[in-house]
């Protein structure tokens, strides 16, 4: 007979040294010490984080988590960004919603990404919590501005409106007028996606003025750049400032009371928006930005030589967006100006031209890895690469943990040794230990696949296309990534044997998306009816796919792990394999 | 499986020359490109040369690809209402009882009988022909848009450079409809 531990702490205690544990993967490993302490850590977790709404039904978390505050969920896998994910696919929030709004009514935080809002959802957010906050939207769509106009005009105590790269259907500019006029509360506010060609400036005005704890905003394009001043003029705590649309008739008087207004916010740290910009107004911001550390000039189609004076003038910087304007040269001064620097995403101007329209090179990435030790996420579109370019990338900053690069044209070799580039990507992953991020690109046989099995053994999630000759690349990250969680995989020629002999592996993982790959209908099935607690999907718009051989290749598979079953709301392009061998339409 | 395009001819191989793979059953699929319809570096040219109308169209790009988001290369179009270059615009189609909405890439067709060819082979439907008195009287279906003044027209009323650079989204409703539109 066991003598128990008779001394054990009171749950409060616990409940208190559990307060201090807020990151998700720390919660989850707290609740599986014990079955008291799994009771009293669910009874206290309040931010719950679902990383793919379909691996668990809202019932099953809200019996879990009776008294969370905040909850945070993704829906389309990341490829659909670029238009591979079918429209209709899934990823709608209303049922989450509705049993959310159904079971307590002290819901605080809603974060979505990448998933269908509707304009009924957001009246149902708006009627059924009370102390509602924050509202975080980020790559949604589906909703129109009538929704917005719901929970502007009922969420008292809204802190937080965040629309990011949402698609909103713009109806009307005045759902900003149904915030009340004695309603204060506002602290972030990012419209940035917004169309509206009229925008309603006096109730933007007014708002700004009123919430005098505003600390982000973020305008749209179609806020002209003489309006500025005067929201600026109200706003002199803002932290962080998205412009309009940056041009006008160079005027003097415009211009000084820009650079005035400018020069009157001490706290301004982030800077954005900068559409349709001209060099001539760029002089205005300069007054804040020696204390600058994030700068989004991406949408900024100016060029090198005015991209080079602004960056000068920013020596925190700590976050730069920007085009590929600036070129070889300006990344070289980014380097020797910013030492602090730890993030940079450089896009593709001409994205679909056939010749380079700038002179960006890998010579650009190099010299910021060279010279910022800081620097830890890259994503980098360029039109050629070399593997001694990536080596030395790879030795001057094994710092990296994301690493994401993008060679326009696909299957393009090194344009020195015309080899492939798979002791380039190698290295990367060899120097790189803490690598938790990787987009491949470029040509790329099995060897660079062999290389990521082998080293990148803190890998989560990685992002290939047009790469690889066989199954044994995708057996090589399947058996070797331990720390896989998300792996997309486009036109490539994978087929079923890795899959199949891998299958455990995809348990162990948020999802894996393979479209434009050689996986047969019939190894979908297999894996379905093997892996309960899988879905398999098949999404595939030319029809059934027992309407073809079994060994045709499906078009588009996505399979994620679930403790909720096949969904129900699939669009008739996409089945579900599970165990009865037959297809599950819905 | 030739059709007018030649894919067989035009096909990149996925791997390296003469290694084993299964060769991937190609159907046609009007507006969706696979690996093996990029033509290789070499002949990639700019020329944009018309096939048959009922052809799809030339342009070679791939879906998806380089991985820049939409609202991205909405922008480098320059002003909203300015439509150059080749990078795109995609419109939202809905068609009366289906549930789901679909969206297209207007820039890729050159002509209304090539739009309304891959609505029809999209959708599932037949729209018919176009006739300036009578609208799409007699068809099942008939195709309209929303302009950007917010007024909703019959695809075809319009000259079609003026309908590319003003269409905003599409609606395909049902014949009947559809029947007041025509008679503006």
């Amino acid at each position: 007979m066991h003598k128990k531990m008779a001394f054990s702490f009171p749950d409060e205690v616990l409940e208190h040294v559990f307060s201090f544990i807020q990151s998700d993967k720390d919660r989850n490993a707290v609740s599986m010490v014990c079955k008291s302490w799994y009771e009293i850590e669910r009874w206290c977790r309040r931010k719950v984080f679902v990383g793919n709404c379909y691996a668990v039904s809202p019932r099953m978390v809200i019996r879990r988590f009776p008294e969370f505050r905040s909850i945070e969920l993704k829906g389309k896998p990341h490829f659909a960004d670029f238009n591979l994910v079918p429209d209709g696919w899934g990823g709608y929030v209303f049922p989450w919603i509705a049993e959310m709004a159904g079971a307590y009514p002290w819901l605080e935080e809603i974060r979505l990404k990448r998933m269908v809002v509707t304009d009924e959802s957001l009246e149902l957010i708006a009627k059924s919590f009370k102390n509602f906050k924050v509202l975080v939207l980020s790559s949604c769509e589906g909703f129109s501005t009538d929704g917005l106009a719901a929970i502007a005009a009922s969420c008292k105590n809204l802190k937080e409106l965040d629309l990011r790269d949402c698609e909103v259907d713009d109806l009307s500019a005045h759902w900003l007028s149904h915030f009340p006029e004695t309603y204060t509360s506002l602290v972030s506010l990012n419209i940035s996606c917004l169309g509206s060609d009229e925008a309603s400036f006096s109730a933007l005005e007014r708002l700004v003025r009123r919430c005098t704890n505003l600390k982000t905003l973020r305008l749209n394009r179609a806020v002209p750049l003489d309006k500025i001043a005067n929201i600026l003029r109200h706003a002199p705590q803002l932290v962080e400032f998205g412009t309009g649309t940056y041009t006008a008739d160079v005027r003097p008087d415009v211009y000084s009371d820009l650079a005035g207004v400018f020069s009157s916010c001490k706290e301004l740290k982030s800077l954005s928006g900068f559409w349709d910009v001209i060099p001539d107004y760029l002089p205005a911001i300069y007054p804040v930005c020696s204390k600058l550390t994030s700068l989004n000039l991406s949408y900024a189609t100016i060029q090198s030589p005015d991209l080079i004076k602004l960056v000068s003038h920013c020596p925190n910087l700590q976050r730069l967006l920007v085009l590929d304007y600036i070129e070889d040269s300006g990344l070289e001064v980014l380097a020797s100006s910013c030492k602090d620097l730890q993030e940079l995403r450089v896009f593709p101007s001409d994205p679909f031209g056939a010749e380079p329209n700038v002179s960006l090179t890998e010579q650009g990435l190099v010299a910021v890895s060279l010279g910022c030790p800081k620097l830890q996420s890259v994503l980098y579109f360029c039109r050629r690469m070399s593997n001694e370019a990536l080596v030395t990338i790879a030795r001057s900053r094994p710092n990296f943990t994301r690493f994401r690069l993008c060679i326009i044209e696909p299957k393009t070799a090194d344009y020195l040794t015309l080899e492939p580039l798979d002791v380039g990507f190698g290295a990367i992953v060899q120097y790189c230990k803490d690598l938790r991020r990787l987009s491949l690109s470029g040509l790329l046989t099995d060897r660079v696949f062999e290389y990521i099995g082998t080293y990148a053994k803190k890998l989560e999630m990685l992002s290939v296309a047009f790469a690889g000759d066989s199954d044994l690349g995708l057996h090589h990250v399947l058996s070797g990534c331990e720390s896989l969680r998300k792996l997309e995989i486009r036109d490539c020629p994978f087929g079923d044997k890795a899959l199949l002999a891998n299958a455990a592996k995809l348990e162990t993982m948020r999802s894996l998306w393979m479209s434009s790959c050689a996986v047969s209908f019939a190894a979908c099935k297999l894996l379905g009816q093997k892996m309960p607690r899988l879905n398999v999907e098949v999404i595939d718009e030319r029809g059934p796919p027992d309407s073809r051989p079994e060994n045709c290749p499906v078009d588009k598979l996505y399979i994620y792990r679930s403790i909720a079953g096949p969904r129900f709301d699939m669009p008739p392009f996409v089945w579900t394999m599970d165990e009865d061998s037959g297809l599950r339409l819905s | 499986m030739e059709n007018d395009l030649n894919l067989k001819a035009t096909e990149l191989r996925l791997g390296l020359p003469g290694s084993d793979e299964p060769e991937r059953q190609m159907i046609p699929r009007p507006n969706k490109r696979t690996l093996s319809d990029i033509v290789s570096e070499g002949s990639r040219s700019t020329t944009e040369e018309d096939h048959q109308d009922t052809a799809p169209p030339a342009k070679l790009q791939i879906v998806g690809w380089p991985p820049v988001r939409s609202y991205r290369k909405n922008c480098l179009q320059g002003k909203k209402d300015e439509v150059e270059g080749g990078t795109g615009m995609y419109v939202k189609v809905s068609v009366d009882g289906a549930p789901y909405l679909r969206k297209i890439d207007l820039k890729v067709y050159r002509s209304y009988p090539q739009l309304l060819l891959a609505l029809e082979n999209m959708f599932k439907l037949t729209i018919g022909a176009y006739s300036e008195r009578e609208g799409y009287n007699g068809s099942d279906y008939a195709p309209t848009y929303e302009d950007r003044d917010g007024d909703w027209m019959l695809v075809g009323d319009v000259p079609w450079e003026m309908f590319i650079s003003s269409c905003k989204r599409l609606r395909i409703m049902k014949g009947s409809e559809a029947r007041g539109l025509g008679c503006v």
